[in-house]
């Protein structure tokens, strides 16, 4: 195979084991918290790491929730 | 796609243990009649709000939100998630800390908030499709282009022949014109799972076609 056809086999990649948007944001905030404290997430959630890999706009709502996590920690008292 | 991660179950029944934070955040918030609950909601806005400025902040380089624009975009989604928060307490089981769960509706309400202004500034210009931007798109070496021509030629092709009518205006939208998937949500009034069903189904659907068509290598659990 050469470049270019590698270049489109990657943008043409799918993981079936995607679990799409709903569910990633479904239970984002638990799969922060486990990436937070460096738990395997990719090993206890696999569909949701692959969704993550893949989409974009999801992807992002990750990271900015994982920003929000270490900029005001996981303990933030009442 | 694929099915639910089984690492999780959403459960009615009996929260986890809390947290003596999340318990105490909890506490203060179910009884909405005392003092304790107003200085809970400030307090917790207070957070919610520097979240909203820092996440919109983080996103502005694709966003070009910035100044005021910014400050009112953060308020109106620091208000949202606290109005979010305090309606769905009860929803909350205690799978992550309080925190986490609180924050994250301010993150999608930023999330939601973004797309909206993105949709009404002109500067990135949803044109019609223009093939010539494909291989642009999928980030191929013009200087490569005997390698790539006849590929590009069986995708365009395939994208007429295999996908439905919906597929082919999402994918293109997506791949050709560069519409971020929340600006299509918007457009069409559906939600972001579907439309990445869609792209995710057409890309499946076009690298079927190119492999059957030996464009493409057949790999390994491919049933194509």
């Amino acid at each position: 195979m050469n470049e270019s056809s590698a270049r489109i086999e990657q943008f043409l990649h799918t993981d079936p084991r995607d679990v799409g948007c709903d569910q990633a944001m479904e239970i984002l905030h638990i799969y922060v918290d486990l990436v937070a404290i460096g738990d395997d997430t990719e090993a206890r959630y696999p569909g949701i790491a692959a969704h993550l890999r893949a989409c974009g706009p999801c992807a992002e709502d990750f990271e900015g929730l994982l920003a929000a996590v270490g900029d005001w920690p996981l303990h933030t008292p009442l | 796609m694929g099915q639910r991660d089984s690492g999780h179950r959403c459960t009615t029944t009996a929260k986890p243990d809390l947290d003596p934070e999340s318990a105490a955040w909890v506490a203060a918030l179910s009884d909405t009649s005392g003092r304790q609950y107003e200085e809970a909601c400030e307090r917790l806005h207070a957070v919610l709000l520097r979240i909203a400025r820092n996440e919109l902040r983080r996103r502005s380089s694709d966003t070009r939100i910035t100044g005021p624009e910014l400050d009112d975009l953060a308020h109106q989604a620091a208000a949202d998630a606290l109005l979010a928060v305090t309606r769905k307490l009860l929803d909350f089981r205690g799978e992550s800390r309080f925190t986490t769960w609180a924050y994250r509706f301010v993150i999608l309400e930023v999330s939601s908030k973004a797309t909206r202004h993105f949709w009404r500034k002109p500067s990135q210009t949803l044109t019609a499709e223009d093939w010539d931007r494909l291989p642009d798109r999928l980030g191929l070496d013009p200087a490569h282009e005997s390698q790539w021509r006849d590929l590009v030629r069986a995708f365009r092709q395939a994208v007429d022949e295999v996908l439905t009518e919906h597929q082919r205006q999402v994918f293109l939208a997506v791949v050709l014109d560069g519409v971020p998937l929340d600006v299509l949500v918007m457009r069409w009034n559906t939600n972001r799972n579907a439309i990445y069903k869609t792209v995710f189904d057409a890309r499946r659907k076009l690298r079927a076609y190119l492999v059957t068509n030996g464009h493409l290598d057949r790999k390994a659990g491919d049933n194509t």
